[in-house]
């Protein structure tokens, strides 16, 4: 008996003790080895419980769009393939942009945006992960809000704070906002017989819609 | 153990944090279809076709131009004082088909096409290695002006021929992509040592120098060819070749070309090149391609 007790010791300091004083000596230790041959099961176990704290919201409809007057023609694009999520508890925000998905009126410019500016190839996706601070998950209407993370464009990170607001309604957020890219702070080389044509920066439009994950 | 189990535990925790959430994404993403880009400049590889097509809405004027040749010596100027001409529009009707009408000084001919992409390279949740493009070509000989010129029966229906091609690339590296063209010709009328059909494979590819800049090769073999034993110097027939820079420029596409061939439809220039390159009958070329979008809907 005595040996007994000194077994359930053990898994009562590694467990909530009630449970285990109850159990059978066989079913604790069973458990204990499960969780040594089997970390990842433990770790998705807790993992999930714990993003059950803070409700996650993931990007039900997308627009990014890029917007730059030139000389000889302004350039749009749109892109409205862009996966993300949000943590409303923490503030915590990812989004990742695919390149190839963005959508030109001309299809060679295109061509063009991806083969020579973004190197899509080398460099398939943008992507944005930071928090958002200053959200209110108890205030109704329109938040001025800013986020503030990394920023990769071009397989080139930048550290940026970019403002927006938020609109909550319980059951559906949408986040805007709109901010400038110096396409020189990420690496984008504009060819000299190219450099009328195209824009030093560009004005990033960025609107999503999410809903609980 | 205690510190593995609590870490097990509480590891999480962080991890949950903004890693995971991107992870998350890519995850979701991953089994998107991406269709591969460019694979070629142009539409034309040298003296030829490419898989690529013109996207919708786009006009494209097409300049090729073919000197003479090198070896004709200081008193022709080394070809350049000979040229011959082909003026092309090409029309994208969608991103997959399109159109074509062309006028050649050569012969005088104009032929015309349709170009049709019938599948594109790509990976992700599906994946297919290579692209293939289709393509129906006629090309029609208004020289010489008058059947009778040629001989009595003439008629106009013999200055016909058409081309049937098939365009197969891939794309191994943003810098590298290969092509292959099995390509059947057919002449109404041919010389009595030729065949109406003919049957050639072309291969050909590019390397990208720089973004702007790719070094490019085509080669066709006529399998159909005459037994050039047979034939007087002037009649022989030499597989074509060319050798080529694309310089693109935005709208523009310069191509600078060394090659045997004058002719700029299939039917000359893969069934009727009388040059030998090796021998060094080498022509310098450009193509000069300019787009033009005429309609902005996608």
């Amino acid at each position: 008996m005595g040996l007994a007790v000194m077994r359930r010791g053990i898994c009562q300091r590694t467990f909530t003790p009630g449970i285990i004083v109850l159990a059978d000596d066989s079913w604790c230790i069973g458990l204990l080895n499960v969780m040594i041959k089997f970390p990842t099961v433990i770790f998705l176990l807790t993992a999930l419980s714990i993003s059950a704290l803070g409700q996650k919201y993931v990007v039900e409809k997308s627009s990014v769009s890029f917007y730059s007057e030139a000389a000889i023609e302004d350039i749009y694009a749109e892109n409205t393939r862009t996966p993300g999520i949000f943590n409303e508890a923490s503030g915590d925000i990812a989004f990742s942009i695919p390149i190839k998905a963005f959508q030109f009126k001309k299809s060679l410019m295109q061509e063009h945006f991806n083969e020579k500016y973004l190197e899509s190839d080398k460099y398939p996706k943008s992507t944005f992960q930071g928090k958002v601070n200053g959200f209110l998950n108890t205030a109704a209407g329109i938040q001025s809000v800013k986020a503030t993370g990394k920023l990769t464009i071009h397989g080139v990170t930048k550290e940026v704070e970019i403002p927006g607001t938020i609109e909550f309604d319980g059951g559906k957020l949408t986040m805007k906002t709109k901010f400038i890219v110096k396409l020189e702070d990420y690496n984008v080389k504009i060819p000299q017989l190219m450099w009328k044509n195209i824009a030093e920066q560009v004005e990033v439009t960025v609107d999503f819609t999410f809903k609980p994950q | 153990m205690k510190k593995i189990v609590l870490l097990l535990l509480f590891g999480p925790c962080v991890a949950t944090a903004q890693d995971d959430l991107l992870s998350e994404l890519g995850t979701s993403s991953a089994e998107e279809t991406v269709y591969t880009l460019a694979t070629f400049k142009g539409t034309r590889l040298g003296n030829g076709h490419t898989i690529e097509t013109t996207g919708a809405g786009a006009l494209d004027f097409l300049f090729e131009h073919r000197f003479g040749a090198i070896n004709d010596g200081i008193y022709e100027m080394f070809g350049l004082d000979a040229a011959y001409v082909r003026l092309g529009l090409d029309y994208g009707i969608t991103n997959k088909l399109s159109v074509s009408i062309n006028r050649n000084s050569r012969d005088k001919t104009m032929d015309g096409y349709l170009k049709y992409r019938l599948l594109r390279q790509h990976k992700g949740g599906t994946n297919l290695p290579v692209s293939v493009t289709i393509l129906a070509g006629a090309a029609y000989k208004l020289s010489p002006k008058n059947n009778a010129d040629i001989s009595p029966e003439f008629k106009n229906i013999d200055r016909m021929a058409y081309t049937g091609q098939m365009l197969i690339a891939r794309k191994f590296t943003p810098s590298f992509s290969f092509q292959l063209m099995p390509t059947l010709i057919h002449k109404n009328i041919v010389e009595e040592y030729e065949k109406n059909d003919q049957f050639a494979l072309g291969m050909g590819g590019r390397i990208k120098l720089t973004k702007s800049v790719a070094l490019t090769m085509e080669y066709y073999h006529n399998f159909s060819a005459p037994d050039n034993d047979q034939l007087p110097e002037t009649r022989k027939q030499y597989d074509s070749f060319a050798l080529g820079i694309d310089i693109e420029t935005g709208g523009h596409v310069f191509q600078l070309l060394m090659t045997n061939a004058i002719g700029l439809t299939e039917r000359a220039f893969v069934a009727e090149t009388t040059d030998n390159f090796f021998a060094g009958d080498i022509h310098l070329g450009f193509n000069v391609s300019r787009t033009f979008q005429l309609k902005r809907d996608k």
